[in-house]
């Protein structure tokens, strides 16, 4: 904005649409009210619900510790909002600075933030997907249902896919008792995100709590029984699953579709933004009043080369708001970047997963501490001879430290000796990714190019 | 009611909340937090004690001054 006022104007009295009424969208609301944006506020959200925190939905929730219901997310002031909820925005006109509803409503905004986030990718054959007993987990309303129905004590529970979510869903199966089959298409389960030599550990612990883990299979059919409800699944290798509750986790797709012909570079991997999150048009210039936060963004990152990353993180969606929020109020020298270090947890079979930088990126890996054989260890990747990215079992504590070497490109391997190195740690293997050119479901963590525009992008997973 | 909700990326299972307030955060295994993310009002100073000990300042709980907001279809 110029230096005429106009910014003091807009934060006064100018209007702030936020579309996506999720982690992302609250947290940008919450930091621009704290920045002290006093002009007027409107959240949009496809969901009826006020917005509430998702990783519960795969733990406390499935476990029966918590209720979908009750995972509303803290506030951390009071935002004074107007808030539209459950009623999606269809449409957005750039010109004429409006976001169209699904209620024919239109609401004109001054700056517009685009927080909407990824959905499940369902089952792509539509009167499968249908049958009774086959569920996704992304929202809510999901995580009621398949409660519910986890705790009718199914006979068998089918698990298509061993990416976080899917195996965390195992998880708390196993806890509760549950027989579970997982059906994994790659060679185990977290492999797109951590690599086959991590993966191969996942693999370890649900065989060990009991699952039956196949991997290098493909569900390729789902059957119901005469009232609808599903029976058995069919898979590649000839064999049959009988199951009466099947939870296809395949992964997320981008909620772009409304944006189509909008102009903004928004597509099957995101909606393109700079480093301040300010979203690009489809001819690659950067917008100054569209800016997009979350998982539906995906941003240049200086660590990575500045090539755009997509992260579907808890703590990524959390930061990325704060940013925005801060850019959407502030004159141009003002702008902060996006540079926090990728972060990731999950917890699983017992085990606390987390993750710092980007692990999906390397080539190699050195256990640096602990052993792959005891669950409890910490793994360093490199890429082209730098520390690019680290995993810890059990050992999160340690994991500060390797973030800032991640942060100081720190050469890979690292040459000083680490604390409980053991035979596993002596040099560093391949990292065993899967062939980078075939999608998976599996990395959180997705490196897509430096090219802002996506228009010859498909996707079509092979399940 | 009383929302809460951990930053499991700062959490370094010190476990201080488990203590403090064990009807709302527990060790599951050896080094995961479990926690409800809604607590009972009565639990309030006990989680309020919880999230001032916690070394790392992961968890954030309600603000008392938020105001309940008019939400249009929620509940
Ligand atoms: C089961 C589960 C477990 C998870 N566990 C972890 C974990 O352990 N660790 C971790 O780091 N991350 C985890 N995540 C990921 C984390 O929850 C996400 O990164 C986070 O929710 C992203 O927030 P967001 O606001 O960007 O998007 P979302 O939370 O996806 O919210 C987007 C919102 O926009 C709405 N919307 C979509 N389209 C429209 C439209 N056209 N108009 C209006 N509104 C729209 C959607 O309904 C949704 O409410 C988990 C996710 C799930 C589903
Ligand atoms: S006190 Fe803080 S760091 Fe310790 S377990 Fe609780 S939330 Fe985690």
């Amino acid at each position: 904005m110029l230096g005429d006022g106009s910014l003091e104007r807009f934060r006064r009295e100018g209007r702030i649409v936020v579309v996506g009424a999720s982690l992302a969208g609250l947290r940008a609301a919450e930091t621009l009210r704290d920045q002290g944006f006093a002009g007027s506020l409107t959240m949009i959200g496809a969901e009826p619900h006020e917005p509430y925190d998702r990783p519960p939905l795969s733990k406390q929730v499935l476990l029966g510790r918590a209720s979908a219901d009750r995972t509303a997310l803290p506030r951390r002031r009071s935002v004074d909002a107007n808030w539209r909820l459950g009623v999606p925005a269809t449409g957005l006109d750039m010109a004429a600075k409006r976001v169209r509803l699904a209620d024919g409503d239109e609401v004109p905004y001054d700056r517009l933030l685009i927080s909407t986030g990824v959905r499940s990718r369902p089952w792509p054959h539509e009167d499968q997907a249908e049958l009774d007993g086959v569920f996704v987990l992304r929202t809510r309303d999901d995580g009621a249902a398949l409660a519910r129905r986890l705790a009718e004590g199914p006979r068998r529970v089918l698990v298509i896919g061993a990416g976080f979510t899917g195996s965390e869903i195992a998880s708390a199966c196993c806890e509760r008792g549950l027989a579970v089959t997982v059906a994994e298409r790659g060679a185990s389960p977290l492999v797109g995100a951590l690599g086959g030599v991590v993966g191969a550990v996942a693999a370890e612990l649900q065989r060990e709590h009991g699952v039956d883990l196949r991997c290098g299979v493909m569900v390729t059919a789902l059957e119901g029984d005469a009232s609808g409800r599903v029976r058995a699944a069919q898979l590649s290798d000839g064999s049959t699953v009988e199951a009466d509750v099947v939870i296809v986790s395949l992964g997320a797709t981008r909620n772009t579709e409304w944006l189509a012909g909008s102009g903004l570079a928004a597509g099957p991997r995101g909606i393109a933004c700079d480093a301040g999150c300010r979203a690009f048009d489809i001819r690659g210039i950067v917008t100054d009043d569209v800016y997009a936060a979350g998982d539906v963004a995906r941003c240049p990152h200086p660590l990575f080369g500045y090539q755009f990353l997509s992260l579907e993180h808890w703590g990524n969606a959390v930061s990325q708001a704060g940013i925005a929020a801060h850019n959407m109020l502030s004159e141009s020298t003002d702008r902060l970047p996006h540079m926090d270090v990728p972060a990731f947890w999950s917890a699983q079979f017992g085990v606390n997963i987390k993750s710092v930088g980007a692990p999906s990126l390397g080539t190699e890996i050195l256990v640096a501490q602990g052993s792959l054989k005891e669950h409890r260890f910490v793994g360093v990747y490199g890429y082209q001879g730098r520390v690019i990215g680290a995993v810890a079992f059990d050992q999160a504590r340690w994991l500060p430290f390797y973030q800032e070497l991640i942060e100081r490109t720190a050469p890979f391997p690292p040459p000083f000796p680490t604390v409980d190195r053991r035979s596993d740690g002596q040099r560093p293997v391949d990292a065993d990714f899967p062939d980078p050119s075939v999608p998976t479901h599996g990395p959180t963590v997705t490196l897509s190019g430096y090219s802002p525009a996506d228009r010859r992008m498909t996707f079509t997973p092979a399940h | 009611m009383l929302r809460i909700a951990v930053d499991l990326n700062r959490c370094q299972g010190y476990a201080q909340c488990a203590f403090l307030a064990p009807e709302v955060f527990a060790m599951h295994g050896e080094e995961s937090l479990l926690y409800s993310p809604e607590a009972d009002e009565e639990q309030r100073e006990k989680v309020m004690q919880a999230a001032a000990a916690c070394p790392v300042q992961a968890i954030l709980v309600d603000t008392v001054d938020a105001p309940a907001e008019a939400v249009s279809g929620a509940r």
